[in-house]
């Protein structure tokens, strides 16, 4: 398994072509860059990228996902090739989408995945704590998500789960303010999680790292043959890739550890972030790649797996991820076992 | 009307020797990912997959022939053929690699070989004795008597792929000592996740709610 590259094109105006084996970017008729085709797993643009059509049967031909996205990250369409996607694999989603115990299993322990990997980053927090009282504060949350974390196995429907989900995401959000850097906590405070748009800095930043996540799980679920519309831990919708939504659960933590970063190291600013009369923010234009480039990045960084006993870059998980719910969902006796960190 | 079965590729009978889970996800879940190895492989078969004759010395040599055999349920290609002045056919497979391969792994090259045999007196009423295995790094060919040893197991193979198949049902990874020896020159490897046993699944399913494991 090979981490390879993601091209993210967040340059407006940028137009993509063949050009024998590579990728070229150019902008008003100038080549910014070349990229072989071998080195890329997935190409995404945002917003208004152009491409060719040579280039598209090219991608379709060698397995390369392309995604299009609008310029906040979200997600638009996707060119796949001739193969993907198994058919029965996708029947015995199917089946096991209406096998309620499957449903509420699975469900839970994407909800445990996220929660543990909460804990963590709450957890780190307090041990690098500046003050005695904000270490304290953000035990008791970290010993609060502990509380909900005991309390998946008795709850026994889909709506109890999502209660006691919606409780430690609410505790959780409000530790993560505690992690900010002190000088920062002015301009990047958060109250609570907010979407749709994001109401203040925290969440613009949190949407968009997200949005780009997400895009990572969806593909990974298509390259493991499963549906991501199809969840178990969220509802169905039309047009809502519901099983990429429980996939991301257990990466969440992961998104926002990198604003942390991202904001405690001063990579971002307030001049980064556009306040819209009535109050929504969005990313501005040139953050949304210091973003991009740190997520890239991030993706690099060597993690241990503990069911594979391996090591492997952060951005194959959410692959190895899909592959073992591929597995849960095709071998019964094989539960889905989410991806936590020590 | 009822579909007939698929007929069974000849190259899952040497799939299936080798892992049958690496047969389930060649042949039932259609996925497949190269690695150095299959490479090799498709290096060295790139000349035997272009279709074509050559005669030398009253020999026939036919590349990349359709054979089939009906009864079995089997169906592929033979790299080459070999037509005798009788007419009497010799298969060969070639194979990337040294004819020193651990006998249980050279094993499931004979299988293939003598299904194709099997196919090729279906096809042309001859009899087919021998065939060979060409060993590309070694350039020499090994060859193989068609016994009944082999015929029986060619038949049995066929029908466990044919039973996998209609089951839908993946068959659990290798274990053990010979999973210590194969899978790490799977290309599958990665999708199959053999590490990932039902045992560790198991165990970390109890702890996935304890805060403190």
């Amino acid at each position: 398994m090979q981490l390879l590259n993601t091209l993210y094109v967040t340059l407006e105006g940028a137009w993509l072509r063949l050009d024998n084996d590579t990728l070229r970017v150019e902008v008003e008729r100038e080549t910014r860059l070349r990229v072989p085709l071998h080195h890329l797993s997935a190409v995404v643009c945002f917003g208004h990228v152009g491409l060719s059509a040579p280039l598209m049967h090219r991608l379709a031909d060698e397995g390369i996902a392309l995604v299009l996205l609008d310029d906040n990250g979200r997600y638009k369409a996707r060119l796949e090739g001739a193969m993907s996607g198994n058919v029965l694999l996708r029947q015995a989603q199917f089946q096991r989408l209406a096998d309620a115990t499957f449903t509420l299993d699975t469900a839970r322990a994407c909800v445990a995945g996220k929660i543990k990997n909460c804990r963590q980053v709450l957890q780190r927090g307090a041990r690098e704590a500046k003050s005695e009282q904000e270490a304290a504060a953000l035990t008791r949350l970290a010993d609060d998500l502990a509380a909900s974390l005991r309390a998946l196995p008795a709850a026994d429907s889909l709506d109890a789960l999502r209660g006691v989900e919606g409780e430690a995401a609410r505790q959780y959000f409000s530790g993560l303010n505690l992690l900010v850097r002190p000088d920062q906590r002015a301009a990047f405070t958060m109250d609570g999680r907010t979407r749709r748009p994001p109401r203040d800095r925290f969440n613009a930043l949190l949407s968009f790292l997200y949005a780009m996540w997400m895009n990572d799980c969806r593909s990974a679920l298509e390259a493991a043959g499963l549906d991501p519309q199809a969840g178990f831990l969220h509802a169905l919708r039309p047009g809502r890739a519901a099983l990429a939504l429980d996939l991301m659960e257990e990466f969440r933590p992961w998104a926002d550890r990198l604003a942390l970063t991202l904001i405690n190291r001063s990579q971002l600013n307030t001049h980064d972030f556009a306040v819209r009369e009535g109050g929504a923010v969005t990313l501005a234009p040139d953050a949304r790649k210091t973003v991009v480039v740190a997520f890239q990045e991030r993706k690099k960084d060597e993690i241990s797996h503990p069911l594979l006993a391996q090591t492997l870059p952060l951005g194959l998980v959410p692959l190895v991820q899909a592959r073992l719910m591929a597995r849960a969902v095709r071998d019964s006796a094989a539960p889905y076992i989410p991806f936590v960190t020590k | 009307m009822v579909d007939a079965p698929d007929p069974v590729p000849l190259s899952a009978l040497q799939h299936w020797c080798y892992c049958p889970r690496q047969c389930g996800l060649i042949h039932l879940e259609q996925a497949f990912d190269d690695n150095l190895h299959t490479l090799r492989g498709q290096a060295v078969h790139a000349r035997t997959d272009q279709p074509g004759v050559e005669t030398a010395r009253g020999v026939r040599v036919e590349r990349a022939l359709p054979l089939w055999h009906d009864a079995l349920g089997l169906v592929g290609k033979s790299d080459v053929v070999e037509f005798m002045p009788g007419g009497a056919p010799y298969p060969v497979e070639y194979k990337h690699g040294s004819r020193h391969k651990a006998p249980d792994i050279a094993a499931c090259d004979d299988l293939q070989l003598a299904a194709q045999a099997l196919c090729l007196e279906h096809m042309t009423g001859q009899p087919v004795p021998e065939g060979a295995l060409y060993y590309a790094s070694s350039r020499r060919r090994r060859v193989v008597a068609i016994g009944a040893e082999l015929r029986a197991q060619v038949v049995a193979t066929a029908q466990a792929i044919r039973q996998m198949l209609a089951s839908g049902e993946l068959p659990p990874p290798l274990a053990g000592e010979q999973a210590a020896r194969r899978c790490k020159g799977c290309s599958l490897i990665d999708r199959c996740q053999p590490l990932a046993t039902r045992a560790g699944l198991d165990a970390a399913r109890q702890t996935l709610f304890d805060p403190d494991a």
